[in-house]
């Protein structure tokens, strides 16, 4: 089984578009949105949702106020700064580390799991796809990362399906960890401007700190085509192969607007042409075709575990 | 004044409208980027860097000869940042969330902090505005902490704007928890309306006035415009699509500066921030 996972450093390069049109021109594969803090992908697909599944994250301190004798130990211990004055817990500040509720001589502080989100598990026109809501403010995205791409391995699995399509979030925090180790292959979607180059370049350090193959291809290269060379000569030095350059054009937009893919809005644009040989280029690339490496797999393995 | 310019999707202009808007009100300013993943005022701003320094958080580290394997801080950390064997006692740095449990309970004081590197933090200046930023170190997972250093530069004698990261998730409660106001960048289609959702989901959890700034406005469809009318959200500014925007962005250029003609219409959206947050 292979993953791909496209990523891009900076935001609103177009890595959502882009999985969507992978999703169309691919035949049998599971989808998967790793963006789990502001999932966009499901606009796209209009996915039927099959199942939801409350995921649950960890504790957050909550404290008796019967029990409590207003020793202060907690707020002493506490790093976070969560306890208020009058020995109220501010959720929003709680780490869920639950030091206090160890140390609370009178135990008198509760660690009820939380509710921190949800995920599904849909059917779209483009086959099985498995993605996720993070609750607002919540912590864990990369806990939840990592679940929605174990169950799009697993649901591959069970469909027979030897590819997963995942889209990734922006950044190089940690739900963006959680997406890339032990992926097949990573494509960075970069834009020709300042940020694009400085965002690619993290991105793509990311990636060989962890150790995963990846490559590049630049979106609406033509708003700036210096800038593009100059992503492509960072590319070089990087050696990160680069992939393609998709033109500018309006039918990404108009695409969002009608839910649909970009093959489904206009396929005789030089864009959807572009981005047909840089998803050649991908299937054809040695980790998309060769068989896992062991490493990899224990790699994968352990990350899920 | 703190002002934090958030926006739920990545790439809508937050740093666009965060430098611009930095730039035009000249002095009294002081620009914080909270984008610590991907950092990138300062390729629009090209502050000279005067004070640079690592920000790191407490981890533990066990004397293995104190170390007595009895596995209290095993089983106190939440993270499994810690696991103890036979006769050995191992850390997990990149697990640990530095609540300093393990080192609260054990009981040989087997341990001591050490620090796990999360980033550098940069200050400067350019003409007559303040900056700082954090540089989340490539590898590092846990970007809050970092931001809330970059947050403890807030000057109280300035107009603080806040460049935050894209989301909706901890790192954007950091670097918008406490702020006067928060100004969300949009862009008019069904993707961008659906992350500024999320984003208004969070600021009303924070209890914090906002409005919205429409980015290349004349693109996509109307569902932002009648979100906002609904919601009773302000639409602060409007910025069209424009190519000769999109190349002054694209070189790292102020439009300010390359456009003098927006220097107004940013003081302007200065003026109504001032109105919206009083």
């Amino acid at each position: 089984m292979k993953e791909l996972v496209i990523i891009s450093g900076k935001g609103g390069t177009g890595k959502t578009s882009i999985t969507g049109a992978f999703a169309a021109l691919s035949e049998n594969r599971v989808l998967c949105d790793a963006d789990v803090d502001a999932a966009d992908l499901h606009l796209l697909m209009n996915p039927d949702i099959k199942r939801t599944t409350d995921f649950i994250g960890g504790g957050i301190a909550v404290i008796d106020p019967e029990k409590c004798t207003g020793c202060g130990l907690c707020s002493e211990l506490c790093r976070f700064g969560a306890i208020r004055a009058n020995f109220v817990i501010n959720s929003l500040d709680c780490e869920g580390c639950g030091v206090c509720v160890d140390f609370c001589p009178a135990k008198a502080i509760d660690f009820p799991v939380q509710k921190c989100g949800e995920w599904f598990i849909s059917e779209t026109r483009f086959g099985p796809m498995v993605h996720a809501r993070l609750g607002i403010a919540e912590e864990n995205s990369g806990k939840l990362v990592t679940l929605v791409r174990r169950e799009a391995a697993k649901l591959a699995e069970k469909k027979n399906i030897d590819l997963i399509i995942t889209d990734g979030p922006p950044g190089i925090g940690c739900p963006v960890i959680a997406s890339i180790g032990g992926a097949s292959l990573l494509l960075i979607v970069s834009e020709p401007t300042v940020s694009g180059i400085h965002d690619m370049e993290r991105v793509t350090r990311l990636a060989r700190h962890f150790k995963v193959p990846a490559l590049l291809c630049i979106n609406k290269y033509d708003l700036n085509p210096d800038q593009t060379s100059a992503i492509e000569a960072m590319a070089q030095k990087m050696g990160v192969g680069v992939l393609g350059r998709i033109p500018f054009d309006p039918i990404f937009v108009e695409s969002m607007v009608q839910s649909k893919t970009i093959f489904e809005v206009n396929r005789d644009t030089d864009a959807c042409a572009a981005v047909k040989r840089l998803w050649e280029g991908i299937m054809d690339h040695p980790a998309m075709t060769t068989p896992a490496n062991p490493f990899q797999q224990i790699q994968k393995s352990r990350i899920s575990a | 004044m703190i002002i934090s310019i958030a926006s739920g999707k990545g790439g809508t202009g937050k740093t666009t409208v965060a430098v611009n808007l930095a730039a035009s009100l000249e002095n009294n300013v002081q620009l914080m980027d909270c984008d610590v993943e991907e950092p990138n005022c300062h390729l629009f701003l090209n502050p000279v860097i005067s004070e640079k320094k690592t920000v790191t958080t407490p981890i533990p580290e066990i004397d293995r000869d104190k170390c007595t394997f009895c596995r209290k801080c095993a089983l106190i950390c939440r993270f499994n940042a810690i696991a103890v064997l036979k006769n050995a006692a191992l850390v997990f740095p990149e697990l640990c969330h530095s609540c300093g449990g393990c080192t609260a309970v054990c009981p040989e004081n087997a341990i001591t902090e050490i620090g796990r590197e999360l980033g550098t933090l940069e200050k400067g200046r350019k003409n007559g505005i303040d900056f700082v930023h954090g540089i989340l170190r490539v590898g590092e997972a846990m970007s809050p902490p970092l931001i809330r250093e970059v947050r403890s530069c807030f000057d109280p004698d300035r107009i603080n704007i806040i460049d935050a990261p894209p989301g909706t998730s901890c790192p954007v409660i950091a670097a918008m928890k406490g702020v006067d106001f928060v100004v969300m960048v949009t862009e008019p289609t069904p993707f961008g309306l659906h992350d500024l959702k999320l984003a208004v989901e969070a600021v009303k959890l924070l209890n914090i006035p906002s409005g919205i700034v429409i980015n290349r406005a004349d693109m996509g469809d109307d569902g932002v415009r009648e979100y906002a009318g609904h919601e009773n959200l302000p639409i602060l500014m409007e910025i069209p699509f424009d190519r000769k925007i999109a190349e002054v962005y694209s070189k790292g250029r102020l439009m300010v500066e390359e456009m003098p003609e927006w220097k107004e219409k940013f003081l302007d959206l200065y003026r109504r921030i001032e109105q919206s947050a009083a």
